[in-house]
């Protein structure tokens, strides 16, 4: 009894204390606030960090992450010394660079087009339709191209037959899946960016067109003067990223578009698919790790050289 | 006041745009105009974008037997609508907390966040992390939990959380308010248009996942609407490699339009609804757009 009233008393004195200019109930309730999602981070975040250690271990399940045996650079060498490993990394490498090249040239375009537009009810329903696609799945993105490609029924070869050609077997020719991955990686993305830039575009100074114009600039001549200097800070900030994600591509694109087809592997598979198929397939855990971890690590290293070049150039418009 | 070079200009700019926003929505009328084609049409003249005979047979069979995708909606919604209340709850204490300037964790837990969106431990370590060590093979937290933090997200509510004004909170620390109440009753009343767009990405990212099902759920009746339809059409595939091989399979379903059928009830409904919450989309867009 005595002991609970000694407690109670000494509660106000630890509550006077403070840490960092707040008090000390504050920073406990700061940081009770923060600990779920912190705890989510950690598990679900931070536990796979540490777990890329399985790169240089010959994973087996049953002996789990700790219990296999360490096989120093053993994957690493898997990976690099297979066929595969020239294929994705040059498929990773072309795509990324077509998107992020056409993709962004594309988004301003349309974005500058949409400026354009005085009738606010019109731009409504275009931002709209731009919209829908960002909010489909990949899933029902390849319904939509099965539609377009499939052998028997597809619209495509519908109209070649209706033209007089040959039917074309699209999931076995390797030579058409660089424009069929572009379009619907453009045909979902694109609208995103376009948005993105369109803000961009409406947040620039009415009045530096207005002098433009007093001055006898043409609009079209504006947008090369005006408009597209004002959104440099966006086309960098997307281009670092771009960059730093080079690597990376969208699963759902490569995995779901070209349907799993062998035929046109070449040209499909990308690092993302090839860790998949290692994993579940093949069941190496331990190449797809090293898979992994080269991707991540070339991936961080990109990002920090990008920002610092940018920031030597132009620092107020460095990501961090 | 309009010139004539800027009337061109609009005139122009409408004309681009509109083929744009075709090329957009043109293949989902023609899933919808699909679904509503009859099997034999579309065998005869592939899919079109206007149903050459129209049939609602495709609907009847899915109606006659609707129990595999009368489930699948109810994983899906179960699984959208806890992972967003989860990740828009613990993501939003988490945002006010680093809003706080004293907070001794601020720079830190900001650092541990940030550092997530630059590096990850990728595919493998996370797989073997739910399926070994936590054990959520076939379990539908294996789709929530991993999903629901992203950093992305509890930067977008930092942001919204910054605009505020901050003598607000400092009233109701006069008042001897807890942090835990400031944030419940004030902060949150106050940014509900940040936390519904924060929430409706995170709900569209639930909705259309498909990646988690393919991982670690095995057990049909947990597939989730987009894991179904995957499977629908790798079956449909089947289908086809039979064909090239000359063997020739003649199911008596409606399979083209069957399938399209599934995918309009699928991802129509929701579609719709984010379609008219597309403002809020938009402002994620805006305001993420922002630097930090």
């Amino acid at each position: 009894m005595l002991e609970h009233i000694l407690k109670r008393a000494k509660q106000p004195v630890k509550k006077k204390g403070s840490l960092n200019g707040a008090s000390i109930t504050d920073q406990r309730q700061w940081f009770l606030l923060t600990l779920p999602a912190l705890l989510m981070v950690i598990i679900f975040k931070y536990i796979p960090i540490f777990g890329v250690i399985i790169a240089f271990k010959d994973y087996r399940y049953d002996s789990g992450i700790f219990g296999s045996s360490w096989v120093g650079l053993d994957n690493f060498k898997f990976f690099f010394m297979s066929m595969d490993a020239k294929i994705v990394i040059r498929n990773a490498l072309c795509y990324n660079l077509l998107f992020i090249i056409t993709g962004q040239a594309i988004a301003i375009f349309l974005a500058i087009l949409l400026s354009n537009i005085r009738n606010k009810g019109l731009v409504s329903v275009f931002q709209n339709a731009m919209f829908q696609p960002f909010f489909l799945s990949w899933v029902v993105v390849a319904y939509v191209s099965l539609m377009f490609l499939s052998y028997q029924d597809g619209i495509l070869n519908g109209l070649l037959v209706k033209l007089g050609h040959e039917r074309i077997s699209w999931y076995d020719e390797p030579k058409y899946w660089p424009f069929i991955l572009w379009f619907f990686q453009m045909w979902k993305g694109i609208g995103y960016n376009t948005l993105l830039y369109f803000v961009a575009i409406l947040n620039i100074d009415e009045s530096l067109y207005e002098s433009a114009k007093l001055d006898g600039c043409s609009t079209l001549r504006s947008y090369r003067y005006i408009t597209v200097p004002m959104i440099v800070p966006t086309i960098i900030i997307l281009l670092i990223m771009g960059i730093g994600a080079i690597f990376n591509s969208d699963f759902g694109l490569f995995y779901q578009i070209p349907q799993n087809s062998g035929a046109i592997r070449s040209v499909t598979d990308v690092i993302e698919t090839y860790t998949f198929r290692t994993l579940t397939s093949a069941g190496s855990a331990g190449v797809a790790g090293a898979v992994g971890l080269i991707q991540s690590a070339v991936g961080l290293i990109l990002v920090i050289i990008t920002n610092a070049a940018v920031k030597k150039f132009s620092s107020e418009n460095a990501l961090f | 006041m309009n010139t004539r070079e800027e009337k061109i200009i609009n005139g122009f700019s409408i004309i681009l745009f509109a083929i744009y926003a075709v090329i957009c929505v043109i293949p989902l009328l023609t899933i919808i105009s699909s679904s509503f084609t009859a099997e034999s049409a579309i065998k005869e003249n592939g899919f079109g974008i206007i149903p050459s005979i129209f049939s609602v047979e495709a609907y009847r069979i899915i109606f006659s037997n609707p129990l595999s995708i009368m489930r699948a909606y109810g994983t899906t919604t179960v699984v959208t609508l806890c992972g967003t209340f989860l990740g828009v709850m613990i993501s939003g204490q988490f945002a006010y907390a680093l809003t706080r300037e004293k907070f001794i964790f601020k720079r830190i837990f900001s650092f541990m966040i940030y550092f997530t969106m630059l590096f990850s431990g990728g595919l493998v370590p996370t797989y073997i992390l739910i399926t070994r060590y936590l054990n959520l093979k076939n379990s539908l937290l294996a789709i929530i939990l991993p999903m629901a933090v992203s950093g992305w997200n509890i930067f977008l509510l930092r942001t919204y959380f910054h605009s505020m004004p901050e003598s607000l909170v400092e009233a109701a620390k006069m008042e001897g308010a807890s942090e835990f109440h400031i944030y419940y009753k004030l902060v949150m009343p106050l940014n509900t248009a940040g936390l519904t767009t924060v929430a409706l990405t995170v709900a569209l990212g639930y909705w259309n996942d498909w990646y988690n099902n393919m991982l670690y759920i095995t057990d049909t009746r947990l597939y989730s609407l987009q894991y179904l339809l995957q499977a629908l059409l790798g079956r449909i595939e089947f289908f086809n490699l039979a064909r090239n091989s000359g063997q020739f399979v003649s199911g008596e379903l409606p399979k083209q339009s069957l399938r399209m059928a599934t995918c309009v009830l699928a991802a129509g409904p929701m579609l719709f609804v984010f379609c008219i919450l597309q403002k809020y989309f938009a402002r994620g867009v805006t305001v993420g757009a922002v630097k930090g």
